[in-house]
């Protein structure tokens, strides 16, 4: 541990000041951001608005340049392997690979981070049986729905009891039934555990219905910062909406990225990379 | 946007708690560092085995080229015997050089697939793990080294059927299997280095087809080093595919060799391959 050990616990999640950018590009720009332990908290923000590279700097993926990053205390920086064996991750990519069961896809994951032998096997079915894939484990997930793959890649991410499941959208391109699928296993999941679930999202009505805090990110930085119902209440009092009124999420969104949506926002490869994960589990 | 999937009931079936998930409470306890690679390269072999189980067309396919090069190649110059190959027939002698040939052109385009899990967000995934980079290059490279070893089991089997002379001797077969698996993982490890640096399948396609026929024909796969020009013989010295061709056919014919000075090649150009790659996977993490 570390400097942190005077707090009861550390946060799940702890940047301070962090920056990264690409050539002359910023895209994370003195990012200040707190998330704590046991809940379920939404970045938000649109294309371009850093929350990807903030979760790669998170995950150890990017290096972290300036500022700090401290995920249950370990530096992301300076103790890359502690943080891993924290982290579950599930990218924007359907990541599952197709040409494996179910079953094998889980069990490489268990295997790279060192579950036993003696146990792979039924810590592998007890991930499996978590997302209701138990039936299908030894089908090959080229055979797998949208959602079964979603469902598959919690699987993978929850083997090695992640204390803190990171999650880049979702549900992008599932239906509405497989997306409540998605949602009632992190939610089962994270109750029976209580691990903390950092998630990406631009649906705006899932981040109001499913997380306790969200953030807001625009251009680098958090612009908002709050729960659901405190957001919506800032700017309904703002705008002096009725009480019966309240805003959306969605408004609270556009009004914290204006008009200044940028338009090269999100690279070619993101936004290709967007379609066809929408397009595979579509 | 579409509408926001609905919220599950309460009180509705909870699909966790219905199964037991005691174990997925307990973290696992990190591996001794000196059993850390091992690990890792078994966990990629068996990746690797268990697609080649599902789906053996690959393994079909690629079987194709090496028994044209065998049966057409290597029958028609034993007739015309204008190589000179020590006293053997030519397809005794050509045998060896497909295997390595066949094993090679495996792994040279084993970096079409680190930049399709680039894509897929499988590599960032596997990144995300308690795993060294040099630990996964090292994995991946095996991996390909088994997949090619197969490849190189299927090549021998042929040659057996078309009456080459080969040995049977297991240990002679395992180093013949140590072989393989060096070199494959040094081409391996160049074609990934190669991938950091195009980032791109295209461009990888174009880098890997430019530059196995160069290494194929600038090696003794075909012939004798000395019956090349003094340049190429000179290249065929650099080339640590003329290493691993010298390897098998002293192995598996009996002809005369320098298997230590082979191996010791392979394992270097493997490790330096193997730093390469390491060094540039950053590029394709981005």
């Amino acid at each position: 541990m570390t400097r942190d050990t005077g707090r009861r616990q550390a946060d799940a999640v702890a940047c301070t000041g962090l920056a990264h950018a690409f050539d002359d590009t910023s895209a994370v720009d003195g990012l200040d951001l707190t998330v704590r332990p046991g809940e379920v908290f939404g970045l938000l923000g649109p294309n371009g608005a850093g929350k990807t590279t903030a979760i790669r700097c998170i995950t150890t993926l990017l290096p972290v340049p300036a500022g700090m990053v401290r995920v249950f205390g370990h530096d992301a920086a300076g103790d890359r392997m502690a943080v891993r064996r924290l982290l579950g991750y599930v990218p924007q990519q359907l990541s599952a690979d197709a040409g494996l069961t179910g079953r094998e896809n889980v069990a490489l994951f268990a295997r790279v981070f060192d579950v036993p032998r003696r146990e792979r096997a039924e810590r592998v079915a007890q991930a499996l049986a978590a997302v209701d894939l138990a039936d299908a484990a030894d089908r090959l997930a080229a055979t797998y729905s949208g959602g079964m793959v979603r469902r598959l890649e919690l699987a993978q991410a929850l083997v090695s009891a992640p204390r803190l499941l990171i999650l880049d959208e979702p549900t992008i391109g599932l239906d509405p039934i497989a997306r409540t699928g998605v949602w009632e296993h992190i939610g089962a999941v994270r109750a029976a555990t209580g691990m903390t679930v950092l998630v990406t999202t631009h649906y705006m009505d899932e981040a109001d219905q499913y997380c306790d805090r969200v953030a807001l990110m625009h251009r680098g930085r958090i612009r908002a910062l709050g729960t659901p119902a405190e957001l919506r209440e800032r700017l309904g009092a703002r705008r002096r909406a009725a009480p019966g009124a309240l805003p959306t999420l969605e408004d609270v969104f556009r009004d914290v990225a204006g008009s200044g949506l940028d338009d090269e926002a999100g690279d070619f490869r993101d936004v290709r990379s967007t379609r066809r994960t929408a397009r595979r589990v579509g | 946007m579409s509408e926001a999937p609905a919220a599950p009931p309460a009180g509705s079936a909870d699909p966790a708690p219905a199964h037991g998930i005691d174990l997925l409470l307990k973290p696992p306890r990190p591996r001794a560092a000196w059993r850390l690679l091992p690990a890792r390269v078994g966990a990629m072999c068996a990746v690797e085995l268990q697609k080649l189980r599902h789906d053996r067309t690959e393994l079909y396919t690629r079987a194709v080229q090496p028994a044209l090069w065998l049966l057409i190649f290597g029958q028609t110059f034993t007739r015309i015997r204008a190589i000179p190959t020590g006293g053997i027939p030519y397809v005794d002698y050509l045998a060896p050089g497909i295997i390595a040939q066949s094993a090679m052109f495996i792994a040279i385009f084993y970096g079409i697939q680190i930049i399709w899990e680039r894509d897929a967000g499988i590599l960032n995934k596997l990144l995300v793990t308690p795993t060294p980079r040099s630990a996964l290059i090292t994995g991946k490279a095996f991996a390909a080294g088994v997949k090619s070893l197969v490849q190189a089991v299927v090549v021998l089997l042929i040659a057996a059927l078309l009456g080459v002379a080969l040995t049977w001797n297991p240990l002679k077969l395992l180093a013949v299997a140590a072989i393989v698996v060096l070199g494959s993982a040094f081409f391996s490890c160049l074609s990934m280095t190669i991938a950091g640096i195009v980032l791109s399948r295209d461009r990888l396609m174009g880098f890997g087809q430019a530059i196995t026929m160069p290494l194929f024909f600038g090696s003794n796969a075909l012939y004798p080093v000395s019956v090349m020009p003094g340049w190429l013989q000179a290249a065929s010295r650099a080339n640590p595919l003329s290493y691993e061709v010298d390897a098998l056919r002293g192995l598996l014919l009996g002809t005369p060799h320098h298997l230590a000075s082979d191996f010791a090649v392979l394992l270097v150009a493997a490790a330096l391959g193997v730093t390469a790659a390491s060094a540039l996977l950053g590029r394709l993490a981005r």
